[in-house]
């Protein structure tokens, strides 16, 4: 856990205290909605179909209990008891009352919560690996960089008001769970030939109406110079970004219109002025940064306790533990993975009483630390395995145990026309269904790990070009239409998914998705061949034959 | 429109100057760059100062070889959410060592004061009255500063240096 000084919590409270002046000088019509909407969305408030929404930030997916406490407490006094997990690692709370958010905002400040830069053309919350810190073989732990990130993006003088939305990932492992090859800039962690912590740089992926995988920009940029680096790349973007066109301005197009090696010139001219500066991080203030980090004080325990072995008799415990538990670097503790997907569920919303009931368990199995991932789940990083029995049963009464993590119901959905006043169609109702339909667990598990996407405008917030599965809603014709690709995926390998073929009805979706999964499991290999990879060794051919030969 | 600069609202020395408006006798005067750079020589010859509209998607650097002879320079915010001339701003002040008067021109509002003090900016044409009157209030809003900018405001990171060194010594 990173811990906040008196410095960072006097921002913050600056912060609610100027978000105040603003919401106050716009309810007295000092500011016109039109100037309003600007400094709004600069704290995360949007105006939705129904109310405002509020989206908060959880910096690179940790949170520690008090903080899901104070979340909590927000869905309950300011919201209707819930809250809905992002994709970026935020919360969104959707029925927020603008008077009311300067209190809410200055309950989240006491915990070191705040709501800047999650939205507007800005830099936008940094996020990483959900298992940060603590997944075997990472390198080091990536949100020491994130928090140096996040502090130097924070109300950034220079590039508050850029031509769009920026954001930055970094990951730390070979696996790559931050999906930084869709962020505008992507990290990996990597360490030179002398040991020394350094990035491959990667710019311009991203979603939305034209989607791009990232491109690496810089096989190695040295830890000390990465805010130089990342400045520069910003400086560049800040200039020449379009500005003509919403849907031009992310620095994906820029890359694309320059061609990454023009960009990658300019950066590199723009570097060479600043690099040498004061934004060279020297080794001390790397270590303060590091030192506000706390690692639990882990007990030496066997890798097979007693507890497990005897719970291993029961299946529903197996199902459990087969999905949602992952190894952890410490011997004798696991990474607990909370599914946010129950059967008929909306994916990634949970109720104040399930995450009071969280904090509880993460204090109690979890030394007080949960984490929130980008696939809209939550984890607990330091669960004892000795303990896993007891949490799972605990986890169950509570709804939080559908053994569903990575398997086809695990879908990621943007909140679609439900909510969204940018979207063309649902997607709720479409994630819900699927749900249903593949609820049986033997199913599921037989299928394997598959990634379900759906996003209900072209805007892309769920995803969907990297769903193993995507699902695209638009409208036409005043009836809402979903377009169909495969073979998408988010992670180290990440590529955009192909058409299938014409766009099909509401009703059809899940139909469809059955077809597809059909096809996959009579075209697979062997049982071991994931859908990912029947995909990639036949392409989409004998899919598309499958869904559109009785249609 | 009023002008705030040294923190006060003040008179406008300044007149501007369109592309084709007749060159006043004397007094001082804002125009555009492009008239800037057609009659540069007379416009500096004249008694009154000279300073330069300058547009937010020109290289700021084509005005570096005038930078000792204009006393201002004004950057332009079409709208506040368009914020090139941040950057412009901060080059011109940390680069190229800028130190007339740098003034912000366009929707100019005090929710930005603050980023543009650190941009280096100490002029400020501000749209709406209240706003230029809240002025000093707004610009002491924030005490902490999470980046190095040329304004030399300490940072948060060096701060906490400077705070472990003194409890080191202390100790």
């Amino acid at each position: 856990m990173y811990a906040y000084d008196e410095i960072d919590r006097t921002l913050v409270n600056e912060r609610v205290s100027e978000f105040r002046d603003q919401v106050k000088r716009r309810l007295s019509g000092e500011l016109t909605e039109d100037e309003f909407k600007i400094l709004r969305l600069q704290n995360g408030v949007y105006l939705q179909l129904h109310a405002y929404m509020f989206r908060v930030a959880i910096p690179y997916g940790t949170l520690a209990t008090n903080q899901m406490r104070a979340l909590a407490h927000v869905a309950r006094k300011y919201d209707r008891g819930y809250g809905h997990f992002t994709t970026r690692q935020n919360i969104q709370f959707n029925w927020i009352k603008l008077a009311e958010l300067p209190d809410a905002l200055e309950d989240l400040a006491k915990v070191g919560i705040h709501a800047m830069q999650t939205s507007g053309n800005n830099m936008r919350n940094v996020t990483s690996d959900q298992w940060a810190g603590v997944a075997p073989g990472e390198i080091e732990d990536p949100r020491i960089w994130s928090e140096l990130i996040r502090q130097h993006t924070t109300l950034h003088p220079e590039f508050s008001f850029l031509p769009r939305k920026f954001k930055i990932a970094i990951t730390a492992s070979d696996h790559d769970r931050a999906a930084i090859k869709i962020h505008d800039i992507g990290l990996r962690l990597i360490k030179n030939e002398k040991g020394e912590t350094g990035f491959e740089v990667l710019v311009g992926g991203g979603l939305g109406r034209t989607p791009f995988i990232a491109k690496t920009i810089k096989h190695f940029v040295h830890g000390r110079d990465i805010l130089s680096y990342i400045e520069a790349i910003l400086r560049v973007y800040n200039q020449y970004g379009r500005r003509d066109n919403i849907y031009k301005a992310r620095i994906k197009i820029l890359v694309h219109e320059l061609g990454i090696e023009k960009f990658s010139r300019e950066v590199e001219d723009e570097w060479q002025h600043i690099r040498n500066s004061s934004l060279q991080l020297d080794d001390e203030v790397i270590e303060d940064i590091r030192s506000r980090f706390t690692y639990p004080a882990y007990e030496k325990l066997p890798h097979m306790p007693d507890e497990l072995r005897q719970a291993a008799a029961d299946p529903d415990f197996e199902a459990w533990r087969k999905n949602s538990v992952a190894p952890h670097k410490v011997q004798g503790y696991s990474i607990v993975t909370i599914s946010l997907k129950p059967t008929g569920g909306p994916p990634g919303d949970a109720t104040a009483e399930q995450m009071d009931a969280l904090a509880d368990l993460a204090d109690k199995y979890s030394f007080g630390e949960i984490r929130v991932g980008h696939e809209q789940n939550l984890a607990l990083p330091h669960v004892a395995k000795r303990d896993l029995p007891a949490l799972w049963k605990a986890l169950d009464k509570l709804g939080l145990a559908t053994p569903n993590v990575n398997l086809i119901t695990d879908i990621i959905a943007c909140p679609g026309l439900d909510y969204c006043s940018l979207a063309n169609a649902r997607s709720i109702p479409i994630a819900q269904e699927l749900t249903r339909r593949f609820a049986n667990h033997e199913l599921a598990n037989l299928i394997g790990r598959l990634h379900i996407n759906i996003s209900g405008c072209i805007n892309a917030c769920g995803h969907h070009h990297v769903g193993h599965i995507g699902i695209l809603g638009v409208e036409k014709n005043g009836e809402e239409v979903y377009q169909i690709t495969i073979g998408g995926r988010a992670d180290e390998n990440a590529a955009l998914g192909t058409l299938i073929g014409p766009g099909v009805k509401f009703d059809e979706v899940a139909d469809v998705v059955e077809d597809i999964v059909e096809a996959y499991l009579a075209l697979r290999e062997r049982p071991e061949e994931l859908f990912m990879d029947t995909v990639k060794r036949l392409g989409v051919e004998p899919f598309k034959e499958r869904v559109y030969a009785t249609r | 429109m009023p002008l705030v600069n040294g923190g006060k609202i003040v008179d406008d020395s300044f007149v501007k100057l369109a592309v084709d408006t007749p060159l006043p006798e004397g007094g001082d005067i804002l125009v555009p760059a492009e008239r800037f750079f057609g009659e540069a020589d007379v416009l500096l010859k004249r008694s009154g100062k000279v300073g330069v509209i300058w547009p937010n998607n020109r290289d700021i650097a084509e005005l570096v070889p005038y930078l000792g002879k204009v006393a201002a320079v004004a950057l332009v915010f079409p709208t506040f959410r368009d914020g090139r001339a941040y950057s412009q701003a901060r080059l011109l002040r940390e680069r190229y060592n800028y130190r007339g008067e740098l003034r912000a021109t366009g929707q100019v509002l005090r929710d930005q004061f603050v980023f543009m003090l650190r941009a280096g900016f100490d002029a400020f044409e501000v749209k709406k009255q209240a706003d230029a009157e809240a002025f000093m209030q707004t610009a002491k809003r924030y005490s902490v500063f999470y980046q190095p900018t040329g304004d030399g405001r300490i940072t948060a990171l060096h701060r906490r240096m400077q705070l472990r060194h003194s409890e080191g010594v202390g100790t």
